[in-house]
């Protein structure tokens, strides 16, 4: 996927002034967060099972080669095989020899944020191979052309008129009266055209929420079961997942599991959990001949050690995006690549460089939501801190900016100076703006006046009063002075 | 720490009244002196004895949420020699309080000695209503205020220093004021320091929808804890034509809403001498 994080000025702009989007996102909004409060209220324990899920994965993020290669001999020697990727082109073209091997036509695809991170199906396309996606967020979006949004709700960027178009414009088959204006009939008509597909499907590629070290299982958690059905049907089951998804014990990816549905859903439990290890073995009922999993890097490991290793130990609840105004104002798109919102400003650079994400970690008011709800305790708006320290470091903000910056830290760090040219600004603005006690215009704050009126400064400085009032004291005799 | 343990322990009978630093903050040294004033005067009600360091300019947000570090560490230093001697530093501004209570340890990670300074200094320092509340242990003012208020809880102090409770607390004791609570009270108002000349569009959105919550509370003034949101949220009812008149606690709290005119809003008929004020002849 071409990023167009770098436009995020521009991509926002736009996104405010899209009204569907702006009706989509206004009807987001408490749903995610009001579902969360309440299960989180219902689990006592849930701050401590927060502790204990940090721990897990601080621990996993330590070891991480140990339990990777661990990982690797269960899933070997359980008859499946682990791919290493150590950049995205590798991973595509892993899926793409295993393609060609197979002769596949079609690929079935779970909801998979890494293969999104991959530009996968585009890349599939290219190859003649179709990919069809079978999340139903997912399958909406494909139909659109575009990518997700939202990490675990794709399409949350469109209102149920806009996808009961889509499938009027692409489903041809059924009989255009056919009633279709209910999220019901949405979710069988799509449910309907899939059905053919998996059956069709020749491999299937999902993701996977956990890779147990103990067991090489990887897992997913689902709602509507189509990652069952892309993982089950087909001759071949494809696991695409970053490195850091992994965990040491079954008990621990559990453990995880506790605080994953209800930060993201607010559901105790996702409706489907869904462990995979290996291929068919003899007398088995089902399962696929081949099972692979495609464990990608991209830049992951070169964080380890680095101010940003807690980010790996992100769970893709959302929780973050959920809760962030910035996010809610502007949606996922605007963002310009795989992953939106707090996440995303933190880990976008990590992938892709912050010469190209530079403006996300800055797109923030640092209000602290997203650290409050993130269930891993991830310091987002510390990290993307960290991320504003090398751009300044390598001069990447604007001129104006920067300079503006560095004019001021001088005369921060000389308070006499200082008290001085805010004694002057203040009286001169005072006296400008005191007849109506605000100004709807500044020079050189636009940015400020263009939507908001500047208050009037009173007059003098809160430093001259109190060496006004000092005086007079001074002079005054001492009964009402403090005592010493 | 000890300090802080013997204030607490036995207000009535302090062996001296607790000296407190103001961090006056830039903003309300510029913008909004009466706020420091109304600061002042709820401090020296409380029985402290309130000193002004004039070394002091600002906290280094600007500087530190800009990614300066290096400038951030000198105005921090300078916080800290600045406020070296006080039992106490109070700020009214939880983003300004949440900086030098939490964000000062971790510059000085490499430098034990100054990460000691800082961590002092965080020991001391609290927020304006946390510090009369949870310190100080005042649970009533004296003040009178007729209307309906509503309240915005501004991020940093929620989420860096918790506050929460104190402003009901001492707002429940206002004569004649009626608190009507906020819808997203927790939600931010799109101010963010910098981010609102830097990302404008996004801030304006915000700022909107806090705007139209403040005006569907029905209350005629908005209080908060932090000049900065209120200057913003002001300046956005101000520019939507809104009646709602909005002021920091600490004017409501001190009963000092007779010194200066709502934010952004010019002075009345008979205009309240501030100077009268600030010399302390109002008691």
């Amino acid at each position: 996927m071409q990023p167009t994080s770098h436009a995020f000025k521009e991509n926002a702009a736009k996104a405010l002034d899209n009204q569907q989007l702006q009706r989509a996102l206004g009807n987001m909004k408490q749903g995610f967060i009001v579902k969360r409060q309440k299960a989180v209220d219902r689990l006592p324990e849930f701050d401590q099972l927060r502790d204990h899920a940090k721990e897990v994965k601080d621990h996993a993020l330590e070891h991480l080669d140990f339990y990777l290669e661990q990982f690797e001999d269960r899933v070997n020697s359980q008859g499946g095989q682990v791919h290493w990727a150590p950049t995205a082109e590798d991973a595509r073209q892993h899926v793409l020899e295993i393609c060609q091997r197979r002769g596949a036509g079609t690929v079935t695809k779970g909801k998979s944020m890494v293969a999104e991170e991959l530009g996968l199906n585009e890349f599939l396309e290219s190859h003649e191979i179709v990919p069809v996606e079978t999340d139903l967020g997912e399958y909406i979006i494909q139909l659109r052309g575009e990518p997700p949004s939202h990490i675990i709700a794709p399409a949350v960027h469109l209102n149920r008129d806009q996808v009961e178009a889509d499938f009027r414009k692409h489903h041809l088959q059924f009989p255009p009266e056919r009633a279709l204006s209910e999220a019901r009939q949405l979710v069988n008509e799509a449910r309907t055209v899939l059905r053919q597909r998996y059956l069709d499907a020749d491999i299937g590629i999902t993701g996977a929420n956990f890779l147990i070290a103990e067991t090489g299982a990887t897992v997913i958690v689902t709602n509507e079961g189509n990652g069952d059905l892309t993982q089950c049907l087909p001759r071949v089951h494809v696991v695409i997942a970053s490195l850091e998804k992994i965990v040491p014990t079954l008990e621990d990816a559990t453990t995880i599991m506790r605080v994953l549905a209800r930060s993201a859903t607010g559901q105790e439990q996702t409706v489907y959990t869904t462990f995979s290890a290996g291929p068919k073995r003899a007398g088995d009922l089902d399962g696929p001949d081949e099972f692979h999993v495609i464990l990608l890097d991209n830049g992951r490991s070169a964080m380890l050690g680095s101010e940003f290793q807690d980010m790996l130990r992100c769970i893709r609840c959302g929780a973050c995006m959920n809760h962030c105004p910035v996010y809610h104002a502007v949606g996922g798109h605007a963002y310009g690549w795989t992953y939106p919102g707090p996440m995303g400003a933190v880990l976008t650079p990590s992938l892709i460089g912050v010469n190209e994400a530079g403006h996300l970690p800055n797109a923030s008011t640092f209000c602290g939501r997203c650290q409050s709800v993130c269930p891993m305790h991830i310091p987002l708006p510390k990290m993307m801190r960290h991320w504003r320290e090398r751009e300044y470091e390598r001069h990447l903000q604007p001129l104006p900016a920067r300079t503006g910056l560095k004019l001021w830290a001088a005369l921060a760090r000389r308070p006499g100076l200082y008290q001085l040219a805010t004694r002057l600004q203040a009286k001169a603005m005072h006296l400008v703006g005191k007849r109506k006690g605000r100004f709807g215009w500044l020079p050189l704050a636009g940015g400020w006046t263009r939507h908001r009126d500047f208050p009037a400064p009173e007059g003098k400085t809160f430093q001259q009063l109190w060496a006004e009032r000092q005086r007079d004291r001074d002079a005054a005799p001492a009964k009402d002075q403090p005592a010493e | 720490m000890a300090a802080k343990a013997e204030h607490t322990g036995a207000p009535s009978a302090p062996p001296r009244p607790p000296r407190v630093g103001l961090f006056v903050t830039c903003l309300v040294d510029f913008v909004r002196p009466s706020v420091g004033f109304a600061g002042v005067k709820l401090l020296e009600d409380a029985g402290c004895s309130v000193e002004v360091p004039k070394a002091q300019t600002c906290c280094g947000q600007p500087a530190f949420n800009s990614g300066d570090r290096q400038d951030t560490k000198l105005i921090a230093q300078q916080v800290i020699r600045a406020f070296r001697d006080v039992d106490y530093v109070v700020v009214p501004s939880g983003s300004c309080g949440g900086m030098i209570a939490t964000h000062y340890t971790e510059l000085f990670e490499d430098d034990p000695d100054l990460a000691r300074d800082a961590e002092d200094l965080a020991s001391r320092t609290y927020e304006l209503l946390q510090f009369l509340v949870d310190v100080m242990g005042v649970d009533a003012v004296d003040a009178n205020f007729e209307g309906k208020v509503t309240y915005h809880d501004a991020c940093a102090g929620l989420r860096e220093l918790g506050l929460k409770g104190q402003a009901r607390t001492l707002l429940s004791s206002v004569a004649g004021l009626e608190l009507a609570e906020l819808a997203d009270t927790e939600v931010c108002c799109g101010f963010g320091g910098t981010f609102c000349v830097k990302y404008p569009e996004i801030s304006n959105q915000m700022v909107d929808g806090k705007a139209q919550s403040v005006e569907a509370t029905g209350a005629d003034t908005l209080l908060a804890g932090e000049l900065g949101c209120l200057m913003n949220i002001a300046g956005k009812l101000q520019r939507r034509g809104s009646a709602v008149h909005v002021r920091h606690v600490a004017e409501v709290l001190a009963d000092m809403t007779h010194a200066t005119p709502p934010i952004g809003e010019a002075a009345g008929e008979s205009p309240p001498e501030l100077e009268a004020a600030a010399a302390g002849k109002e008691a």
